[in-house]
């Protein structure tokens, strides 16, 4: 049961993608139906190849599905334009890949400030959450540098700043930790519980089970297809079988 | 625990409480308090081995407390224990024998076990997140131990999904 104050933020029903591939039919994503509360963090998980990432794109509005419906906020999203999808994503889904795409032209600062600008925030306004998310980062002291100057992991982590800027009530992320060391994967963890704290959604994709048991629910992708999806047990909450998890760990 | 408690006293003499002090502190709460209960009772099979000898010590205003010390024989006991190699936790793993004999009978479904041991991992990853916001940055034996359970479960998880693309 969905409690009536957490209404449905995301639904997609029956959501297929197939795309052509070295002259073959990818069948990358075979019928998932996926609800996301606002406010909910939702990991998705799955082996490489099973279309947990071709999954989100879709869900973001950046490739169509080739059927299927998705639900943004009890409004229909599948059939929306580019162009339409550009501006349904300033209002509301902040995104971040696993390649950073920063604006190489622009410093760090800028990049991260320009989502909030384009939505009409003023400059102050902007500089202000800019100069709170990179400060959460550890990345202050990069501010007035070009992107290039950055680590791989730093500019990944600009890009999950980039996409929080706005407080987007979702957050579709792909790896945000991929390509981070444990310091810095800790960081990103520490934000994205942050902003799920303060009501923002997150659906988040990863290989990493530790990064995913940070969420409130995790879905597992196989072959394009949902094989499970359940709440994380909490630490002291009691399990089915009447232990706790933490009495199970393995001791010898 | 038995060697455990062995290893320990190869260090210094102790009584009971003192042993169960050692362990709590160098490990921290990732490891699971012996009892106390459990620590007397190893002490006197230990004694009974003659792996160990006791010796009461008087006490101002208060029971005798038992010392212990290691034995010749315990000695050679824990430094043969140190000597050999460990076997992994996980050579004769329970659920992956549920697993192939469970569907094999009707009894269950294998997507079914799957997908319960691996939310059973899942909770177990976040017990383990908490543990570690509890343990301190500097204590390494207890965040070794909380880093070490973090990797046996990742290894699980793996595994779980190997069974998952050749037996499902």
């Amino acid at each position: 049961m969905r409690p009536a104050a957490s209404p449905i933020l995301l639904l997609t029903r029956d959501l297929v993608k197939d795309y052509h591939a070295d002259g073959g039919l990818v069948r990358a994503v075979r019928g998932v139906n996926l609800a996301v509360d606002a406010g909910e963090f939702v990991a998705i998980m799955g082996p490489s190849g099973s279309g947990k990432s071709t999954l989100l794109h879709v869900i973001g509005g950046l490739e169509p599905p080739t059927s299927g419906q998705i639900w943004l906020d009890g409004q229909r999203a599948d059939r929306l334009s580019p162009a339409a999808w550009a501006v349904r994503r300033r209002r509301g889904i902040g995104i971040v890949f696993q390649a950073a795409n920063l604006l190489s032209s622009m410093t760090v600062a800028d990049n991260v400030e320009l989502p909030a600008l384009l939505a009409g925030a003023t400059a102050r306004q902007a500089r202000a959450r800019r100069e709170e998310l990179l400060e959460e980062l550890g990345l202050a002291a990069k501010a007035r540098a070009a992107p290039a100057r950055l680590s791989g992991g730093e500019q990944q982590k600009v890009a999950l700043a980039r996409a929080l800027a706005n407080k987007p009530s979702l957050l579709l992320a792909d790896e945000p930790t991929g390509n981070l060391d444990s310091t810095s994967t800790t960081e990103v963890l520490k934000l994205l519980r942050h902003a799920h704290a303060e009501g923002q959604a997150i659906v988040l994709v990863t290989h990493d089970a530790r990064v995913a048991s940070h969420a409130d629910r995790i879905v597992n992708v196989f072959d394009g297809m949902i094989c499970d999806d359940a709440p994380v047990a909490v630490p002291g909450a009691r399990q089915g079988d009447g232990t706790t998890p933490l009495s199970q760990l393995r001791w010898s | 625990m038995r060697q455990h408690l062995l290893a320990l006293l190869a260090k210094e003499p102790a009584h009971g409480y003192e042993l169960k002090l050692a362990l709590e502190q160098t490990f921290g709460t990732a490891y699971p308090s012996p009892n106390i209960g459990q620590i007397y009772v190893t002490l006197k099979r230990l004694e009974a081995d003659g792996l160990v000898r006791g010796e009461d010590v008087e006490q101002d205003s208060r029971p005798n407390k038992k010392v212990y010390e290691l034995t010749p024989r315990g000695r050679d006991a824990v430094a043969a224990w140190v000597d050999e190699p460990t076997d992994g936790p996980r050579v004769r793993d329970d659920f992956f024998i549920k697993l192939i004999l469970a569907p094999r009978a009707g009894l269950a479904d294998r997507m079914e076990l799957i997908n319960r041991q691996r939310r059973h991992y899942y909770a177990q990853l976040r017990a383990l997140a908490d543990l570690q916001d509890a343990t301190g940055s500097r204590d390494a034996p207890a965040r070794l131990l909380i880093e070490g359970q973090y990797l046996h479960l990742q290894a699980d998880l793996d595994w779980l999904q190997k069974c998952q693309e050749e037996l499902v």
